[in-house]
């Protein structure tokens, strides 16, 4: 053989990526990739497919080393230099407890959706980047474990958060979201994670975690989020790939793909409502509100997105418009959920101080002041009265989200939003008409559901009593949960203050 | 709609986790109080279906909502109830299965005049 010394890109990632490829002679293609045809996507030729990004298995190594050396020197001297006694306030700490137990898991998952897709895609180009991207998921996964182990030992609520993963009533929203993505075929899987969450979501999560870390002092967190940056966007660019090439295909592909996009837009939407209370409550020095957020994020970079789709024929994602009008609820709505069901939670909640307030009506001058300001008072005085609220009833369950149904109609904010289905002689619960359509679509997979709330009065959860429910969860009680203020938490952080006062005469 | 699966037979394997068998003689009841969301969703509850409908709002329904201050105000006989969307005057000598309550139903009640912590529907 005469190949030349040194290869040219292109030729390098040709041979790298589809010259590893070959043509079966002795088992059919079907029978190779039997996932690759019961969604009803029609593809007419593989290598019409465009990589996004030029990226072979060896470059692909080099650069990620390289980024973990980064990381893991600064984690190194974050840790030396007991780095968590910067933050702004151990408020703080909860948002990242959130980010370990419910973000951290669904890296992980999206490792194991994107392995499977690598494998079963008949395609070469995709199959490359799948595989690629899976890899990617799994580092960050692993880089966050490695962060955020440096807060465990010192803050309450980080140590179990793989056997929390599975149990815990409000971390069932992303595994769930995660769950019906990867027991979807490989083309919707693709839809679902590569395009509407990694392109048209992704910056309403990464954007907020990472620069309201940057904000309350949080180096640690920052370091891995610009680790896993480039990472991010070639994810983008591959999402944007499988859309139009899909959409290229064939023109049967349209509805098919229009009704994932609606379905993942949906369900991404209802996950990041977690995004949402964390910036506008849990950051103790805010960056942006969720509404501002969701403007820039989804309203302006989405809005163009869907025109230059248009060509296509693809629309804008069904019930968009309701979740903008959501923007202007959903992080009062969910965080007052937290509020008075921290008990059961991980995490510690507060009430905002006049000052957060004073934000919050600036920010939403429609909606604070009128349905959320005086609901806060009456928690303010309830707790002066030494009657702190927690609700000691378990709430209604959307059937598809798995969210407590707390969210109002779009043209009545005080009236909660009860949908509901029937199948099979059982009545099942939603919490809007997006997650509705998802279910009436295919009741047969929702039906399954193992909603928390549920399985807690089936017995299947440890007992019937919250203790019995948090030891099964592995929370400690009076240590993980309960209110900020008399947290272990809180107290620790008080006596370092204390100390580095008296350190500083 | 059906579900797109791999599998042809996908829907007769299906096990409905839910399903009233499976919570040991009771069945779930959700109540919502309307123009109170202090309490941010609806409660779930296991109850016996033969259970009256009186005990509900005599004992479970002070519990849990009993700390809101519009809560003692409530004018029993001016309340208006929903079950599964449908009008209804309950009997409360009668069990909740008689009152047309089931498995998973919503019960939905408004108490005329109380609209919430300084009337924000709170």
């Amino acid at each position: 053989m005469n190949a030349p010394a040194k290869l040219g890109l292109k030729q390098r990632y040709s041979l790298l990526t589809h010259g590893l490829d070959w043509k079966p002679s002795y088992q059919p293609m079907d029978k190779i990739y039997p996932y690759a045809e019961f969604e009803g996507i029609k593809i007419h030729d593989w290598s019409k497919w465009e990589d996004p990004f030029r990226l072979t298995m060896d470059t692909y190594w080099k650069f990620q080393a390289e980024k973990e050396r980064k990381l893991y020197a600064v984690l190194d001297s974050f840790s030396q230099n007991n780095g968590q006694m910067g933050l702004s306030d151990p408020k703080y700490v909860n948002a990242i407890k959130l980010f370990l137990t419910g973000i951290t898991p669904a890296e992980y998952q999206a490792h194991r959706g994107f392995a499977h897709v690598g494998r079963q895609l008949p395609g070469v180009g995709p199959r490359v980047a799948a595989q690629m991207q899976s890899l990617d998921e799994l580092r960050h996964a692993q880089t966050q474990i490695h962060t955020l182990s440096h807060y465990n030992k010192f803050f309450d609520g980080f140590h179990e958060f793989t056997h929390q993963h599975d149990r815990v009533w409000y971390l069932s929203v992303p595994k769930s979201f995660f769950d019906d993505a990867r027991t979807s075929g490989p083309f919707e899987y693709f839809i679902a994670i590569g395009f509407a969450f990694e392109y048209v979501l992704t910056n309403l999560l990464f954007v907020p975690f990472m620069s309201g870390a940057a904000y309350n002092g949080d180096l640690a967190t920052v370091t891995f989020g610009f680790s896993a940056q480039s990472d991010e966007s070639r994810h983008m660019t591959l999402g944007i790939e499988v859309i139009k090439f899909l959409l290229e295909q064939d023109p049967g592909n349209l509805p098919i793909v229009q009704k994932w996009v609606d379905k993942w837009f949906w369900r991404g939407h209802r996950v990041l409502g977690l995004v949402a209370m964390m910036m506008d409550y849990m950051l103790p020095k805010k960056i942006m509100s969720w509404r501002e957020a969701w403007e820039i994020y989804f309203t302006e970079a989405g809005g163009s997105l869907f025109q230059d789709l248009a060509r296509y024929g693809l629309k804008v994602p069904k019930y968009a418009d309701v979740a903008t009008a959501e923007a202007d609820h959903i992080s009062h709505q969910n965080w007052l959920t937290f509020y008075q069901a921290c008990h059961a939670a991980g995490f510690h909640t507060w009430l905002p101080t006049d000052e957060e307030m004073g934000w919050l009506s600036e920010k939403y001058p429609t909606t604070f002041d009128k349905y959320y300001r005086p609901r806060i008072e009456l928690f303010r005085e309830m707790e002066k009265d030494g009657k702190r609220f927690y609700n000691n009833a378990l709430p209604q369950l959307c059937s598809v989200c798995q969210i407590p149904m707390v969210y109002t109609e779009k043209d009545d904010p005080g009236t909660i939003s009860f949908r509901s289905s029937e199948y099979k002689g059982d009545k099942y619960h939603t919490c809007s008409d997006g997650c509705k359509d998802i279910f009436d679509n295919e009741p047969e997979k929702y039906s399954q559901a193992w909603l928390p709330v549920h399985q807690i009065f089936q017995g299947n959860c440890g007992g019937a009593t919250i203790e019995e429910v948090l030891k099964w969860y592995k929370l400690n009680l009076g240590a993980d949960n309960l209110d900020q203020a008399g947290s272990p938490d809180q107290k620790m952080w008080d006596e370092w203050m204390a100390a580095r006062s008296r350190v500083a005469g | 709609m059906s579900v797109v699966a791999i599998d042809k037979n996908y829907a007769d394997k299906v096990v409905i986790r839910d399903r009233v068998e499976n919570f040991h003689g009771n069945q779930v009841v959700y109540v919502h109080w309307e123009d109170h969301l202090m309490f941010h969703a609806a409660m779930a509850f296991p109850l016996p279906p033969a259970m009256p409908f009186g005990a509900l709002v005599q004992e479970v329904l002070p519990t849990y909502y009993g700390m809101h201050p519009d809560f003692a105000q409530i004018d029993w006989s001016a309340v208006r109830w929903t079950v599964d969307g449908a009008q209804f005057t309950p009997a409360l000598d009668k069990s909740l299965k008689d009152n047309g309550v089931g498995h998973k139903s919503l019960i939905r009640f408004w108490t005329p005049g109380l609209d919430g912590y300084k009337h924000s529907r709170s």
